[in-house]
């Protein structure tokens, strides 16, 4: 199939940027990274610059393959991280534009590699249990309801992958700090500290500059993981409490 | 009081005010519909004159126009706020946008906000300031007023405009304000999203028939 690309290309974060075209012809078998590479092999025959872009495990479970495709984050595809996406759900002559993740917290490092460390640093925050749990206990001994554990689930299904905030408007970063606090506040070993979390981790996610959540829910739509809007009323309910109730002084 | 006012202050707490301040209109809203739908009453403006006479006798309507400009105040202040803190947040933009994974609406709360408060402005011009502020008639000849101003199909047209804007508006605003507050649970979410829709329809359908029926009543 042939194709042809408008792809971003920024020497570094000082440079301005630019689209570039280029044509390829890729097989329908390929994934969305592999036709990348394709491209990439002619480029550096031609001893010319080839693209960056992130990726690691290319299986959909460490979240590096940030991209926006066709105003997308991940492509067009529900549910699915670029890596997984592949060519058969594009057409023969199509035209694809691809840029990097767009958020003031998210700036770009080099044509389609943005800097998400940001989110180490919400992680950092809070996005951990302060105690040593050991070693996995016995699986029924701290009994953890069924619809609790399935949404705890729900929410650590999120691998950071930035594409919420990407997809947001404001670049609000709110359904991946919420997962994190759901699913690490909703089990027993984290709930002792699951309000001052909330806090910690909101009030490090505004320093990192992303926005603030206007209930848009582009990020539901295009969340690789699905991750539901339900995790960032929980955050909106535990940072208030946290803020007005528990407060370090109660 | 420390904590609060730091919540407040906080981008969460300061979603809280959008969040409080838009439910407070909505109920404003109510009230002010109630009143004016008697302007569709066939008793030449009777009932609509006695319960605007009502209105003016009460010093408990004074206190709650001062709350109801606060309010106005405060949400469209906020609205301005958090709409620049978010536009310095997104940074670039992109060259293709998606729009299939949100509706329009709730892309564009800020722009509604906007396109209410011209109207705003334009519905106090005509009724407000002259009966209030520069006196040019009584509030007994309100209904007489009113009737006149919805005589040109143009004033007709422009608050016919205002109620699809703010329909809009609530169309997105009325179930945001419920996820803002934390207020989600799925037993009764689908009853908040489906009421918000009815109401983001019906009330602002119901304030555009009055000038409607008034221009054809008369003319
Ligand atoms: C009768 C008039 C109005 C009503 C009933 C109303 C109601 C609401 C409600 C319920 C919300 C949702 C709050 C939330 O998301 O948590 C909202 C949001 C908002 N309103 Fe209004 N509003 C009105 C007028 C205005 C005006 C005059 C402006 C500004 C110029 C404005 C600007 C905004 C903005 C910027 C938002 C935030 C968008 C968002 O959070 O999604 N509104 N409004
Ligand atoms: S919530 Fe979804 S889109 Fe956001 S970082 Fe997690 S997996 Fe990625
Ligand atoms: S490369 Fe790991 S999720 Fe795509």
């Amino acid at each position: 199939m042939k194709l042809t690309l408008k792809i971003w290309r920024q020497k570094n974060a000082q440079d301005k940027g630019h689209f570039e075209t280029y044509e390829v012809d890729a097989h329908e078998d390929m994934s969305f990274l592999e036709m990348l590479d394709v491209l990439n092999e002619r480029l550096i025959r031609q001893k010319k610059d080839p693209i960056a872009f992130d990726y690691d495990c290319r299986e959909g479970i460490c979240g590096a393959c940030s991209m926006v495709i066709n105003g997308k984050p991940h492509g067009p595809l529900p549910g699915t991280t670029t890596c997984q996406l592949h060519m058969r759900h594009f057409k023969d002559g199509d035209t694809i534009w691809v840029e990097p993740f767009r958020a003031a917290a998210f700036p770009v490092i080099k044509d389609l590699m943005v800097d998400r460390s940001a989110f180490e640093r919400i992680m950092q925050a809070g996005g951990y249990i302060s105690v040593n749990t050991g070693s996995a206990p016995e699986a029924n001994s701290i009994p953890v309801p069924k619809p609790i554990a399935d949404k705890a689930f729900d929410a650590a299904a999120c691998i950071g992958c930035g594409a919420c905030v990407a997809a947001c408007p404001n670049g609000a970063a709110m359904l991946f700090v919420a997962a994190k606090i759901s699913h690490l506040g909703l089990l027993p070993h984290g709930q002792p500290e699951r309000y001052i979390r909330a806090r910690k981790m909101v009030e490090r996610m505004y320093l990192e500059g992303f926005g603030n959540c206007t209930n848009i829910g582009a990020c539901e739509a295009e969340c690789p993981k699905e991750i539901s809007l339900e995790h960032i009323a929980r955050m909106n309910r535990w940072f208030a409490k946290a803020s007005l109730i528990e407060t370090e002084e109660a | 009081m420390n904590a609060i006012a730091k919540f407040l202050r906080s981008p969460i707490g300061q979603k809280w005010v959008m969040a409080l301040t838009g439910l407070f209109l909505v109920s404003f809203l109510i009230v002010h519909l109630s009143g004016n739908i008697l302007l569709l009453l066939p008793d030449n403006g009777r009932t609509f004159s006695a319960f605007v006479d009502w209105m003016e006798s009460r010093w408990i309507i004074r206190i709650l126009s001062i709350l109801l400009f606060l309010g106005f105040a405060i949400h469209i202040v906020q609205g301005i706020l958090l709409y620049r803190y978010n536009r310095k947040a997104k940074g670039a933009r992109y060259a293709v946008t998606a729009t299939d994974n949100s509706s329009w609406s709730a892309r564009h709360m800020a722009l509604l906000g906007i396109g209410i408060l011209l109207f705003l402005i334009l519905h106090l011009w005509d009724f407000f300031f002259p009966m209030k502020v520069r006196k040019t008639f009584h509030h007994h000849q309100l209904y007489d007023e009113v009737v006149q101003t919805f005589q040109n199909p143009l004033w007709v047209l422009a608050y016919v405009l205002g109620m699809i804007i703010l329909g809009l508006h609530l169309s997105h605003g009325f179930q945001s304000a419920f996820q803002t507050l934390g207020i989600r649970h799925p037993k009764y979410t689908p009853f908040i999203v489906a009421f918000g829709k009815w109401f983001s329809i019906l009330v602002p359908l119901l304030f555009a028939i009055i000038p409607i029926a008034l221009y054809f009543k008369f003319s």
